[in-house]
């Protein structure tokens, strides 16, 4: 994060492309997030919301342009950039056959570091999850697994968070305390890219809405000018005329 | 230091979880065995043929029951996606590869004491006498057989035909190998002395130095896909 101010975008990409053989899946992506900045990406399935975050994430590499993050650019910087940044994708990246703790423990340990047990309690009970440290993740539901999920990203200490679908497999309660979380993260000065389906209160997390179709952005604008209705109208719209 | 710990993460992760799902373990002892009840059967009470064949059976056991667990070394990371996990933490990927090929070495050492026991108990067959050298070259030769079984695991865990893909590509890799496992067994169960087979185990460290630097040197490539 070197000669980075408060200001400066945590995520930039400009003139991103990438293809599958001869499937185009982004075609010019342009996309700032700045600190404390939440941006909901929405769009169809296939419309490349999960490629860009891969991309995001130096899972994936570009065809074209530039993605970087915190100043570190993804393909030639990954190293550096797996540093600041959090995944939370489909797979938990979780080991079903560990507790909660131990799942904690490997992730501290292979990130080079000494794992501490009551930091690492601590860290459950931030995540709701502190009574069920001994048990096996086998034995946990899908949303106690995506709370897992997310008490590992924290062992981190990342200052982006990628998130692909976030709510999904989450009841009222646990979504609130997603909601929370993430509201928690950009105030500390984090910036949120959130790939989602979702278009209803899950949206209230976002500061920023962008839509994705056919690998282009096609609608950016600030979640607090858009009701829910008009959410759900452009979002029927954009994706409609994109196909 | 960083590299030790990250290491042993991954052997202590894996040792913790096939203690508890016991999956590969029991897959392998089952396999081995049934491979020495189907020796037994077709030999019978042969000592002549026995003994010739011996070197063979033994490490055709440790090898077929080793490319069972060597396959499944990172199906594990398969699962929940953990080996993009393992991808997006930085640090040195060899740590990785190390820690794997520890715990696969493990799981032959484990597999070798076995089939060796039911060899014994099975065909009586005195390996004793034979012992001090006949380690040396189950270590070597399991370093080796582990060495690439480790590498290959990674490269086709990801791969649709995974299990028939596995053998082909590590088998013709290891002939080196096996050649020299085999031939030096041969002659410290006929009662050699360690010093004749002093060119065998020359090829066997060479080539445990080649596939373990090989595997270090391109495991992060791989893993990066």
């Amino acid at each position: 994060m070197i000669g980075l101010t408060t200001s400066d975008p945590l995520i930039q990409v400009s003139g991103l492309r990438k293809a599958y053989g001869t499937t185009l899946v982004l075609d010019g992506v342009d996309l700032v997030v700045r600190p404390g900045e939440a941006v909901g990406l929405l769009g169809p399935n296939g419309a490349g919301k999960t490629t860009l975050l891969k991309i995001l994430a130096t899972v994936a590499r570009p065809a074209r342009g530039t993605a970087t993050i915190a100043g570190h650019d993804c393909a030639r910087e990954a190293e550096r950039v797996r540093g600041v940044v959090g995944l939370l994708a489909h797979g938990t990246h979780l080991y079903d056959d560990l507790t909660a703790l131990e799942n904690l423990t490997f992730w501290t340990r292979f990130a080079g570091r000494r794992p501490d047990p009551d930091a690492l309690r601590a860290v459950l009970a931030e995540v709701e999850l502190d009574d069920c440290a001994e048990a096996r993740v086998r034995t946990f539901s899908a949303g106690m697994k995506r709370r897992l999920s997310l008490a590992r990203l924290l062992l981190g200490q990342p200052r982006v968070l990628l998130l692909d679908e976030p709510f999904s497999s989450l009841d009222q309660r646990a979504r609130k305390w997603v909601e929370h979380y993430l509201e928690g993260f950009t105030a500390g000065g984090g910036a949120i890219l959130m790939a989602t389906h979702a278009l209803g209160r899950e949206l209230d997390v976002a500061t920023r809405l962008v839509i994705l179709a056919n690998g282009r952005i096609i609608l950016d604008a600030p979640r607090g000018a858009l009701g829910a209705d008009e959410i759900h109208r452009l979002y029927a719209l954009h994706t409609e005329e994109a196909s | 230091m960083s590299f030790a710990r990250r290491t042993f993460a991954v052997v202590w992760k894996d040792v913790v979880v096939e203690r508890r799902s016991k999956e590969t373990v029991t897959a392998v002892l089952f396999f081995s065995v049934l491979l020495l009840f189907v020796f037994e059967f077709t030999l019978g009470g042969d000592r002549d043929r026995l003994t010739g064949v011996l070197p063979g059976l033994l490490w055709l056991a440790v090898l077929l029951a080793g490319l069972l667990g060597l396959g499944r070394s990172f199906v594990l990371e398969r699962d929940n996606d953990c080996w993009e996990a393992l991808l997006l933490t930085p640090g040195d990927k060899g740590a990785v590869y190390v820690g794997k090929l520890l715990g696969n070495l493990l799981l032959m050492g484990l597999v070798e004491v076995i089939v060796l026991a039911l060899f014994t108990l099975f065909m009586n067959v005195d390996v004793a006498r034979a012992m001090p050298g006949l380690l040396l070259v189950l270590l070597l030769g399991t370093l080796g057989i582990a060495a690439v079984g480790t590498l290959f695991g990674a490269m086709t865990a990801h791969v649709r035909a995974r299990e028939l893909l596995f053998p082909v590509l590590l088998l013709p890799v290891l002939v080196p190998v096996l050649l020299a496992i085999v031939k030096s067994t041969d002659a410290l169960l006929a009662g050699q002395p360690l010093g004749s087979v002093d060119h065998w185990l020359k090829l066997l460290v060479a080539a445990d130095v080649i596939y373990v630097v090989a595997g270090l040197l391109t495991f992060d490539v791989l893993l990066e896909g």
